[in-house]
């Protein structure tokens, strides 16, 4: 099973991968705050991740870890 | 193997660029201008054929920052250049100081300010010793007066520049530039034994932490402390690498202090004045900065009545003569300016002039 | 299958990666930890993951120098795990001949913006490439300055509005922006000159290609290669990394056109060297061999 983990050390909130995701499993995290103040990004529905590292790829803080 | 010494008759601009590859640079960046042109032209010449790098650069600015890249990555580097290519030099040389870069700046200087002249001047003083670009800072200056001290100064020059981690500085003029004396080389550096530099960035080899070169300080007062670690350094600087020479000066009442050209021309006056019966002395400061304080704490022990700053100037090293004499012997001045030289006896008559007036002062 | 990747170890601690679990993509070893001071969004961040990429595939932390413009990749040296140098505004590609001329084994890299490469640094951005020197050069061009604020850049479109062109970029009055990849294509030094942006999955894998190959051409010796990568700034130009995304794809890449500019290896030459031996064909002095 293909997943994400967010790195909340280096993730800024910034919105661009969940745009990127061709899957819409992505979305910023409301109700948690990183320790710098942001949103962070986060895997809403693991079973609809296809692994493809569109928002690795996009991801402008290289906050992203792709496993499977 | 090491080279022993030689005694050949040679261009000062060419004893520069000679000196400079046995003190063991192999790396020069430069942009012509004259009255230093011999030098790159040297080097172009000479580099290729022991394992180093000329390159003509397209631009001063271009050349410094080479400077900069080489001396980051390791190597004993340097360029040349005359007053207006130093000036376009400034902002690098503060970068170099900043980062704490050792590197060679030779400024043959002429006339200014703008275009100036090509002929020998002595106007780039304030900026060598003072304002060769933005911020705190300060470097070695060494001031040749004849095609030996080119050689040994330049020689010289690159070890302050490592020991003290800081770039250096060659004031010399298109006179002694330009002219042809017979010197004695130094012998040639082992490249295997100069100092080991630790910070250079020639690559991790994934078997160290990064190396960075940098004058970036964000946080006050990281500033703040980076500056002071290198004040420190000056002051070692200053209280251990003042260089001079003194002559006549031990009973002289009145002290000529000139350097380069200038002094060469101070010291046939002062012989002139001996002559006549006046106790005349020269004091010439071969480091610029850090000026020669010091010696001249002696001379006005030895019983100095009256201070003459000899410049190819409108008055520049005078403040310095100022500074250190801190009001105990009056200084004044005496220049020319555009490439025109006093003669010996213009200057004899500013110190007969004095002399009287001593005299007078004495009744 | 691309090999499993590992990641730094920095990240152990605190990337909960399960038992079993394959690592695809992770954070390059050659990028440290500390946080870009890039703005959410900045795509300066996926460059610099780009670069750091290509270091890791080619193995080459331990022998790459960088070099660090003044812009907002200022402090890139706080970024990149390879030896860094922080160079004054423009002189990059200069301080980059230095530390390539003493070392030319090592991989030596500068990352600049447009108004660092294309504006103050142009002189020395024009004859590093046309003396050929075997360099890597990565350039942003985000069309403003960005570190200062949102000023006009070399680079920024007619009629952009930026705080020193509040009425829009008057071309009558303040000219044309520069196309560096076209100006620099007409040159004999380069070997490699590529536009790519970062503004899609599919443009931000060729513009890895890209940068990849700009390392690789340096290793092999093939050359002086160039990357213009097309970026965004939304701090600046007021949207959101989104709608920056849209005004690039819009405004940039009409004027911008990506695509190889040069590339001697594809017209047939084994290095940048040969390729202008060749254009010069007609010129005897230029064929003359030399000795050294």
């Amino acid at each position: 099973m293909p997943r994400i983990i967010v790195d909340d050390v280096h993730c800024k909130g910034c919105g661009l991968c969940v745009d990127a995701c061709p899957k819409g499993v992505l979305a910023l995290d409301m109700a948690r705050i990183t320790p710098k103040g942001y949103h962070p990004a986060k895997l809403v529905d693991q079973s609809g991740c296809i692994g493809c590292s569109s928002c690795y790829l996009t991801c402008p803080d290289v906050a992203i870890t792709v496993v499977r | 193997m090491a080279q022993t010494e030689e005694r050949v008759l040679m261009k000062g601009n060419e004893v520069l660029a000679e000196a400079a590859m046995r003190a063991g640079c192999r790396y020069f960046f430069g942009y012509p201008i004259t009255p230093q042109t011999e030098l790159a032209a040297y080097m172009a010449r000479k580099l290729p054929t022991i394992g180093g790098t000329f390159l003509q650069a397209e631009s001063e600015i271009a050349a410094i920052n080479m400077v900069y890249g080489a001396a980051s990555a390791g190597a004993r580097a340097m360029t040349s250049s005359s007053s207006p290519g130093v000036s376009l030099k400034g902002e690098g040389v503060s970068y170099m100081a900043g980062a704490d870069l050792p590197g060679v700046i030779i400024n043959v200087e002429r006339g200014g300010p703008g275009l100036g002249g090509i002929q020998p001047s002595q106007s780039d003083y304030f900026q060598a010793t003072r304002a060769l670009g933005h911020g705190d800072f300060f470097m070695p200056v060494l001031a040749p007066s004849t095609v030996q001290e080119m050689a040994d100064l330049v020689y010289l020059a690159f070890d302050l520049a490592d020991t003290y981690r800081t770039p250096a500085m060659i004031l010399a003029d298109g006179m002694i530039g330009q002219m042809m004396e017979p010197v004695t080389l130094p012998p040639a550096r082992d490249l295997s034994e100069l100092p080991a530099k630790p910070w250079a960035t020639t690559g991790t080899h994934m078997e160290r932490e990064h190396n960075v070169v940098n004058s970036l300080y964000l946080t006050p007062q990281k500033l703040e402390d980076t500056n002071r670690e290198r004040f420190a350094r000056y002051d070692t600087i200053i209280a251990t690498e003042q260089r001079q020479e003194l002559m006549m000066c031990d009973d002289a009442e009145i002290v000529l202090v000139a350097f380069g050209a200038a002094s060469r021309i101070a010291r046939t006056a002062v012989r002139a004045a001996r002559d006549e019966g006046i106790k005349a002395g020269l004091l010439r400061p071969i480091t610029l900065w850090p000026f020669p304080t010091k010696a001249v704490d002696q001379v006005v022990a030895n019983g100095c009545k009256a201070f003459l700053s000899v410049e190819l100037n409108m008055g520049q090293m005078v403040q310095d003569v100022r500074l250190a004499s801190d009001g105990r012997v009056p200084v004044s001045f005496y220049g020319r300016t555009g490439g025109v030289l006093p003669t010996p006896e213009e200057v004899l008559e500013q110190i007969e002039g004095l002399s009287s007036k001593l005299g007078k002062d004495g009744e | 299958m691309a090999e499993a990747k590992t990641l730094p170890s920095y990240q152990r601690d605190r990337i909960d990666v399960h038992e079993g679990e394959t690592i695809l993509n992770c954070r390059p070893h050659s990028l440290a930890d500390n946080v870009f001071n890039f703005c959410p969004g900045c795509t300066h961040g996926i460059v610099h993951r780009l670069v750091a990429e290509a270091i890791d595939e080619l193995g080459i932390e331990g022998k790459t120098v960088g070099i660090a413009p003044v812009g907002c990749s200022v402090m890139n040296y706080d970024f990149f795990n390879c030896d860094m140098i922080e160079a004054s505004h423009g002189r990059a590609p200069a301080v980059a001949t230095g530390v390539k001329r003493v070392h030319p084994e090592k991989c030596v890299f500068a990352y600049q913006g447009d108004g660092d490469l294309a504006s103050i640094g142009t002189a020395e951005t024009v004859h590093a490439a046309t003396r050929g020197e075997h360099i890597t050069v990565i350039f942003i061009n985000n069309a403003i300055y960005g570190m200062t604020g949102g000023q006009m850049a070399p680079t920024s479109l007619p009629n952009q509005v930026t705080q020193t062109s509040p009425y829009g970029r008057d071309v009558a009055k303040v000219g044309y922006p520069v196309r560096m990849c076209e100006l620099l294509a007409t040159l004999d030094g380069p070997a490699y000159i590529e536009r790519v942006a970062c503004d899609s999955t599919a443009h931000i894998r060729n513009a890895k290609k890209a940068i990849k190959r700009a390392f690789q051409n340096q290793v092999d010796g093939v050359g002086y290669s160039f990357v213009e990568v097309v970026s965004t700034c939304p701090t600046n130009w007021g949207m959101t990394p989104q709608g920056a995304f849209d005004w690039l794809r819009e405004n940039m890449l009409p004027y911008y056109p990506l695509g190889v500019y040069k590339d001697v290896v594809a017209d047939g030459y084994a290095n940048a060297a040969e390729a202008a031996l060749a254009r010069a064909a007609e010129c005897p002095i230029a064929q003359q061999k030399r000795e050294d």
